[in-house]
Formats: C-alpha cells, sequence, structure tokens
C-alpha cells in the first residue's frame, strides 16, 4: 500500500514543475511562492530519504526563513508588482536552453552509475542508526563528534555573515 | 533504490537553476535560482547518504547554513547596489565595462 | 725569441699601423694637414723599410735553419683547433717584406707629389698605411688564418682604394667590383683552409708541411682538391682568369694606389702562397699543371686585350694581370724562385711604369686644368710627342719598358728568361708544358710589341694635346721624379739578383730561397738542358722581343693617330680586342643579370616583401590583432555574460569528469 517509489516521484514532479515555474514567473514574488512549494517537494523528498530531521530544518530554515527573507526585500525594494519582464531576449533564452540541454545530457550518466561496493553500506544502515541514536540524534551526534570544527566556523561564519548583513545595509556607515 | 530517482530529479533541479541564471535580469530571482541549485545538491547529499553514511546529512546542514549566511549578505548587497542605481536588473550593474 | 734584432720584426706592421691611426685621426679631425699628414704616412714607411733591411741582414747572418717564429698571443683555441697571432721570418717572408716596404716607401713619397691638391690627403694616406699594414701581415703570418687576416685586410683596403673617389659612382662600382671578384676568391681560400684542418688538424704553416707528406696521398683526390681551392684564391687575388677583369676597372683608383697595390704588392699575394705551399703543389701535379696552364693562358690572353687599349693605365693593367700569368706558369713548373724572382723585378718595372704613366697622368691633366678643357687625361691618343716635354720620365719609362719586354741586361729579361727556360724543360718531361711555353713566347712579343706601341703614342710622334695645353705641360716636381729614377735603377740592377750559373752568375736569390722551396723541389722532375739548348731558348726569347719592340717601332705611325673624341670606332678583330674579347658582358649575362634577378624578383620581392614582412611580422601584427577582437566579445562588462562563460567552463569540466 505505501510506495515509497510512487509518493517519491509525485513529489519529485511536484519539485520539477514549481521549479520551472518559479524560473519562468515574471514576478519576483510569483517566482518566490513557486520557490516555497519547490523547498516544501524537497522536504518531503527528504523525509522519503530517511532524513527527517534534515527536511524539517528545510522548511524551517530555508522556507520559513531564507524564503521570507527573500519576500521582505522584493517588497521593500517595491518589486511586487508584475513590472517589464526581465526575462532576456531570444539569444540568451537560446544561450540558456542550449547550455541547460549540454548539462542534462552530462549528467545522464550519473543516473545509471554505480557506487563501488566497497563504500556502500548495508540497505536500510541510516535506519538502523536512526533507532539507535534517534532522529535528532544521528545527525547530532557526528556534528560533535568528527565534524566537530567545521561546526565550529560555521558558526564564526554566521557571526560574519551577521555583521556583513548590517554593514552592508546601513545607509551612512 | 531510491537513488536513482534523487539522483535524476536533482540533476533536473540543478540545470533549471543554471538556465535560471542564465536568462533571467533581475538580480533577486537570480539569487532564488541559486538556491535552487543549492536545494538540488542538498537533494543529492541526502540521497547518497543513504548509501554511504549518515555524513551526507550532516553535510547538508551545513549547505544550509552557508546558504542563510549567503543570502542574507547578497540581499543587503542587492540593496545598497539599489540605493545606488534604482535597479535590480543585472543589465544596469555593468561597471565592469570599459569606457 | 732569438734575442737578435731579428726579434724586432713585429716593428715593421705595427709601424704601419700606428701610420694608419694616427693618419686616419687626422683626417677626422684635420683633414687639412698635409704636412704632419706626409710626414707619417711616408714616414712609418721608410722606418718600416729600415727595420725591414736591420733584420734582413741580422737574418743572414744568424744562418738559421728553419724559419723563426714569434707567437705573439693565442689566437683561436677551439678545441683541437690551436691558432696563434704568429709571424714566420724566414727566406721567403723577408724577400717579400723587402719589396713591400721599399717599393711601398717609394711609392708614399710619390703621393706626396701626386695627390697634393686632393681634398682626401689624410684619408688617402690613412689607408695605404692600412693596406701595408695588412700586407706584411699577409706575408709575414705563419699560419692560413693570420694570411688570411692579411689577405682580407688588403682586399678591403684596396676597395677603399679604388673607390677613393667615391662620389663618382663608377669609381665606387669599380671598387665593388674588386671586392666582390676577390670573395669568390677568398671562398676558395677558406675552403682550402677547411680541408687542411681536416686533414691535418693544424693551420700553421711549419706542422702541414711537415706532415703534408704523411697525411695526404700525393697525387690524390685530397690535395689536388686542396691546391685547387688556394688557387681559386689566387686567381681572385692575383687577378687570373676567370676572376681578372677587377683589375682593369681597379684604374678608377688613383696612379701611386694602383702602382703599389694592383701591380707591385697586393696582386702579388697569390703568387706568395703558391711559393709557400711548394711542397702542397709539388705533390698534387695536377693542380701544378692547372696552375701552369692557367698562368700561361692569362699571359697570352690579356697581352692580347693590351694591343688595342687606348687608356694609358689600362694597358698597364692588362700588361699586369699578363705579367702575373708568368709568375704563375712558373710557380706551377716548380720554378719557385724564377716566380718569386719575376714578382721582384716586376715590382720594380711596373711600379716604375704606372708611376711614370702617374706623371704623365698628373701633367696632362694640370695642362687641362689650366685651360679648361674636359678631355680625357689618361687617352693616349690625346697624349704624343710628350718626351720633348718629359725627358726623365720619357727616359725612365723606356728603361722600364725594355725591362718587360725582356731585353738584357735589364731585370726583366733575367727572370723572364728563367720561367720560359724552365717551362721548356719541364716540356721535355711532360708534353703540355712546350704549349704553355709556346703561349709564353707569343706573349713576350706581343708584351714588347704593345709596351712599346705604348711609348710610342704617348712619347713620341707629334703632340695631339692641343696648342693651349702645351705651354703647360712639363716634368713633374722632383718629389714625384725622385721615386722614378729610383725604381730605374733597381730595374737596370735588378738582375743581379739572380744571375743564372750559364752567365756564371752566383743565382743569389736561388740559393737564398732553397730552404723554402727544397721540399717541393725535391718531389718535382728535375730537368737538366744542356748548355747550348739553354743558349738557344735564350736566343729565341731575346730575338722575340727584340722583333716585338721593332715591329712596333716600324708598323705603327703615332703621326696618323687623331685626338680621342675624333678618334673613329674599331673595326672588326681590332674591336673584339678593344671590347676585351667582351668577357664583362659575358660575366654580365651569365651571372651577374640571373643573380641579380634573382636577388630583386624571388628573395626581395618574394622571401623579404611577401613572406617575411608580409606574412611573418606584419601576419604576426595581424593575428594579435585579430585575437584581441575575438577577446573582445567576451569582455562585455556584463554579468550574464560571465556567468554564461562560467557555465561553459563548468559544463567542460563536467565532461571531462565524466568522460
Amino acid at each position: 500500500m505505501f510506495d515509497p517509489k510512487g509518493f517519491f516521484w509525485f513529489f519529485g514532479v511536484i519539485a520539477m514543475v514549481s521549479a520551472l515555474l518559479c524560473i519562468t514567473r515574471r514576478s519576483p514574488i510569483a517566482s518566490a511562492l513557486w520557490l516555497v512549494v519547490t523547498l516544501f517537494s524537497i522536504a518531503a523528498l527528504f523525509v522519503l530519504l530517511d532524513a527527517q530531521f534534515i527536511a524539517v530544518l528545510q522548511v524551517l530554515v530555508y522556507a520559513g526563513a531564507i524564503m521570507v527573507l527573500f519576500l521582505f526585500v522584493i517588497m521593500l525594494l517595491n518589486l511586487g508588482r508584475p513590472g517589464p519582464s526581465d526575462i532576456k531576449g531570444p539569444l540568451g533564452l537560446g544561450v540558456a536552453v542550449l547550455l541547460g540541454a549540454a548539462m542534462l545530457f552530462l549528467l545522464k550518466p550519473l543516473g545509471s552509475a554505480t557506487l563501488p561496493t566497497a563504500i556502500q553500506l548495508p540497505a536500510g544502515s541510516v535506519a538502523a542508526l536512526q533507532q539507535q541514536r534517534g532522529i535528532v540524534g544521528s545527525v547530532a551526534n557526528p556534528l560533535f563528534d568528527a565534524y566537530l570544527i567545521p561546526f565550529e566556523i560555521a558558526s564564526v561564519l554566521l557571526l560574519a555573515a551577521i555583521v556583513g548583513a548590517v554593514v552592508l545595509a546601513k545607509r551612512k556607515l | 533504490m531510491l537513488l536513482s530517482p534523487a539522483l535524476a530529479i536533482s540533476a533536473v533541479l540543478f540545470t533549471l537553476g543554471v538556465a535560471g541564471v542564465l536568462f533571467r535580469r533581475n538580480a533577486i530571482v537570480i539569487f532564488m535560482c541559486v538556491e535552487l541549485m543549492l536545494n538540488a545538491v542538498n537533494l543529492t547529499f541526502v540521497a547518497l547518504a543513504q548509501v554511504i553514511g549518515v555524513g551526507g546529512q550532516v553535510f547538508v546542514l551545513f549547505v544550509m547554513a552557508v546558504a542563510a549566511a549567503e543570502a542574507a549578505v547578497g540581499l543587503s548587497i542587492i540593496l545598497a547596489v539599489y540605493r545606488h542605481k534604482q535597479s535590480v536588473s543585472l543589465q544596469n550593474m555593468n561597471l565592469l565595462k570599459d569606457g | 725569441m732569438t734575442g737578435t734584432p731579428v726579434d724586432l720584426i713585429w716593428l715593421a706592421p705595427a709601424l704601419a699601423l700606428l701610420g694608419f691611426v694616427l693618419n686616419g685621426t687626422l683626417a677626422l679631425t684635420r683633414p687639412n694637414t698635409k704636412t704632419v699628414v706626409s710626414v707619417i704616412g711616408a714616414g712609418v714607411l721608410l722606418a718600416a723599410f729600415a727595420v725591414a733591411v736591420v733584420v734582413f741582414s741580422n737574418f743572414r747572418g744568424l744562418h738559421p735553419e728553419d724559419p723563426v717564429i714569434y707567437r705573439y698571443w693565442s689566437w683561436i683555441p677551439v678545441g683541437t683547433l690551436q691558432v696563434d697571432f704568429a709571424f714566420q721570418v724566414d727566406q721567403l717572408s723577408l724577400v717579400m717584406l723587402l719589396i713591400v716596404t721599399g717599393v711601398g716607401s717609394l711609392i708614399h713619397l710619390f703621393s706626396i707629389g701626386y695627390m697634393k691638391e686632393d681634398p682626401g690627403y689624410a684619408r688617402y694616406f690613412a689607408y695605404l698605411n692600412l693596406f701595408v699594414f695588412f700586407m706584411l701581415v699577409l706575408v709575414l703570418g705563419a699560419s692560413f688564418p693570420v694570411m688570411f687576416v692579411g689577405w682580407e685586410g688588403v682586399g678591403l683596403c684596396s676597395y677603399l682604394l679604388i673607390g677613393f673617389w667615391f662620389t663618382d659612382a663608377a669609381n665606387a662600382t669599380a671598387g665593388r667590383k674588386a671586392f666582390i671578384m676577390n670573395r669568390i676568391g677568398d671562398f676558395g681560400f677558406m675552403v682550402a683552409m677547411f680541408m687542411i684542418f681536416w686533414s691535418m688538424g693544424s693551420l700553421d704553416f711549419a706542422t702541414v708541411f711537415e706532415h703534408a707528406p704523411t697525411a695526404l696521398a700525393p697525387g690524390g683526390a685530397a690535395i689536388t682538391a686542396i691546391t685547387l681551392f688556394l688557387f681559386l684564391g689566387c686567381t681572385g687575388k692575383s687577378a687570373q682568369i676567370p676572376l681578372y677583369t677587377w683589375l682593369p676597372d681597379a684604374m678608377a683608383g688613383p696612379t701611386p694606389v694602383s702602382a703599389l697595390i694592383h701591380a707591385a704588392t697586393m696582386v702579388t699575394a697569390g703568387v706568395y702562397l703558391v711559393a709557400r705551399c711548394n711542397l702542397l703543389f709539388a705533390m698534387a701535379p695536377v693542380s701544378s699543371a692547372v696552375v701552369a696552364g692557367v698562368g700561361a693562358l692569362t699571359a697570352l690572353f690579356a697581352a692580347t686585350i693590351a694591343l688595342k687599349q687606348w687608356d694609358i693605365k689600362r694597358v698597364l693593367a692588362y700588361s699586369t694581370v699578363s705579367q702575373l700569368g708568368y709568375m704563375f706558369l712558373a710557380v706551377g713548373t716548380g720554378a719557385m724562385t724564377a716566380g718569386i724572382f719575376h714578382l721582384a723585378t716586376h715590382a720594380f718595372f711596373k711600379a716604375l711604369l704606372f708611376l711614370g704613366s702617374g706623371s704623365v697622368i698628373f701633367a696632362m691633366h694640370r695642362a687641362y686644368h689650366h685651360t679648361h678643357v674636359h678631355e680625357d687625361a689618361q687617352d693616349m691618343r690625346n697624349m704624343g710627342g710628350l718626351a720633348r716635354y718629359m725627358p726623365w720620365t720619357a727616359a725612365l719609362m723606356w728603361i722600364a719598358t725594355l725591362a718587360i719586354a725582356g731585353l738584357p741586361p735589364l731585370a726583366g729579361f733575367f727572370s723572364k728568361d728563367e720561367i720560359l727556360t724552365a717551362a721548356h724543360a719541364r716540356g721535355h718531361v711532360q708534353a703540355i708544358w712546350l704549349v704553355f711555353w709556346g703561349f709564353g713566347l707569343v706573349t713576350a712579343l706581343l708584351t714588347a710589341f704593345y709596351m712599346t706601341r705604348l711609348m710610342l703614342y704617348s712619347f713620341h710622334g707629334p703632340n695631339r694635346t692641343g696648342e693651349a695645353e702645351r705651354a703647360h705641360l712639363h716634368e713633374a716636381p722632383w718629389i714625384m721624379t725622385g721615386p722614378l729614377a729610383v725604381l730605374g735603377l733597381l730595374t737596370l740592377l735588378g738582375g743581379l739578383l739572380n744571375v743564372p750559373e750559364l752567365y756564371r752568375g752566383s743565382a743569389w736569390l736561388h740559393h737564398w730561397l732553397e730552404p723554402v722551396t727544397a721540399p717541393g723541389a725535391a718531389l718535382i722532375p728535375d730537368v737538366h738542358l744542356s748548355r747550348s739548348s739553354e743558349w738557344l731558348l735564350v736566343g729565341i726569347a731575346v730575338l722575340t722581343a727584340v722583333v716585338g719592340v721593332v715591329g712596333a717601332w716600324r708598323l705603327l705611325k703615332p703621326a696618323e693617330l687623331v685626338p680621342a673624341k675624333q678618334a673613329p670606332e674599331e673595326r672588326g678583330f681590332a674591336r673584339i680586342l678593344r671590347h676585351k674579347w667582351y668577357v664583362d658582358e659575358i660575366y654580365d649575362a651569365l651571372f651577374v643579370r640571373p643573380l641579380m634577378w634573382l636577388s630583386r624578383e624571388i628573395l626581395w620581392k618574394r622571401v623579404d616583401q611577401q613572406a617575411i614582412d608580409g606574412a611573418a611580422v606584419n601576419g604576426a601584427a595581424r593575428g594579435a590583432r585579430a585575437l584581441g577582437w575575438a577577446n573582445r566579445w567576451l569582455q562585455t562588462g556584463q554579468v550574464g555574460t560571465y556567468v554564461a562563460v562560467f557555465v561553459v567552463g563548468v559544463l567542460l569540466l563536467l565532461w571531462r569528469a565524466l568522460g
């Protein structure tokens, strides 16, 4: 009854379609909102991939904070109304389609690629880990264990971002 | 067994993000397409975490942190530019052009 | 070092070089100080002659067995080749040294008077001194390269002096012709040097002549090739067939230059070379035959041309070519002493003849200058009866004429006779030499004839110069006639240098040169003629000379000549002789024109202009510009373009990474 693959494709298609709509809307607000839909779909995909914590983070941080920030700025700059189209002319469109098609073509082999068995873990090992440590714990443990230093650096990075954002957005320095 | 579809969807999303960056002029929309690309990559990481290890999910965490920082700083840059040029169209950001 | 005055040998060329430096500086800074220049110019030569005499007398006292070699510094130490800047003092080089400095001094003194009015006075003496320096390096050199330095140097000075009055394009062209034809010969010399080094590993005369008999097979291809290439150099420098056409044109230079360079010294360098390398030529009988044959042929050929020349200097020029032919006939036969003897006597009487003609031309120029007439001062048809106005010059030139004709007891008789006798003697062993002897004999007849013709037309008969000019014709100043007198004396007494045993003479020169000529002489068939044959040959030679002189005196009628401007054009065979058998025209058609065409059409237009200038230089510029233009399209200043290029880069990376 529960067909993971079917659900996966369902949410995947939603993600792809909303992404396409996102990049082709004339109004920036419409684009932003379609991107939110995409993010939600991806969160669903995360859940299906046994990354529930990441899914929640996706909704909270990405869709909830970053996209809201985008909408703030759009409103602030009064770009909400559909103005003159900012999509490039036929030349730009042509180049974009061409390069996009090339990229898709190049990425196709990944679809049938298989990882070497040496580094593969037995199926379901992530789920097992989650049983053992808990959903949050399976991500948090390595964070304070093997990835401690990147974690600390990330916090410094966020500090830098805060300071930078404040300085850059001031009217008078 | 969900790996192949995940990678396929990720590839398509990434390509859409690239195409978006290439044919939009509005700086904010381009930024959003960049976020789209980052998400596609996140999907790849999470999909591979199933096969290789939970490190993939940890890395997604970091990507999100960086994306947040980048969004904050990038949008404030766009604001600053808007104050000078009264526009966020990429066409007008051409100070690199000679003469 | 011998600790004797012989060590002073370096002074002789050094003095000449000093003269060049001083006079050259004066030429550039104070060109009008004629007195100082004269003193320096002639002074260094006289001093060099004094050095030569001192070295010579001391050398005689030493009686050394081997040449005395002075190594001054190591010039080319490269790998297995070691060439030092070294001088070699031996019997042969001393003879040449005395001739060069002695006759050279006389000519310098003559020049003081001849070039008095010339604005380039200092430059002239500078070049003349430089020439003597190089000539001395040539004769004193102890190895082929040092000799070659002198060889090239005298070629350079010849060019500078032929084109001395370079504002007239014809003179510059003559200088160029001389230099280029010399270069062709020099190529031969260089190839010979390469081959000598290749086969013997050294270029010093002493080493080469020591190893040659063992290193090279006598009569073989190697030695024949070496000597033939050396001879090619000689044909260029000494104006033999085929490279002789520059010498008549070289008469464009001042007459003392013609006397010194193109009669007495530079052109004899080829004869000196063969004499120096007598061993090598003796080892290659084919080459020796070629040398003798070319010499004999050239002698005859040039003599025929001289029969119909009207320019006094041209006659003397062809006479020089002809007499050089005699010298080569001598050295080709292996009679080195005869060749050097004739070189010395020829230096005396030919210098006398040239300087005498210089006095004549000087007088003619002055006469025309006074009456402001523009006639050719060198054309014999404008002269005539000059003996009345210039008795000393006429008398001295008659001495020289009889000498060159070969009348006893003048110098020319002894030397020429020795050559003809040697050739005839060799004819008993190799028949071809009798042909050479025949050429030589006919040449003697023609020589007597055309020289008498020259004297007749210039000094005797009615005067054709013109009424107004006649008053201004007189003898040259003593500074010019003095050296003529000295040369006249040498011509009279020069025969004493080498009186053969036939007349119970001492054959001094022959014995003096024996240490140098012995190695080669040992390899040559020694033919002894009976006393009666020798007397017979002498008689034939004298008879030929007398017939020539008397024949010219009887047959030619100076009274029938008209001045040059009114003279009719020659006809028939005379025309061919007048135009030098059209050799210059043939060379022009065969070599000069195709080369000029090649240079202009192919090398200049195609290679230089189109390929190098057009394709390479301008093409590189155009390519750079095109690349720049192409790159311009990438630098739009638009972020969008840059992003697109970025994506293309990423795609390339992906492509490479994913195969």
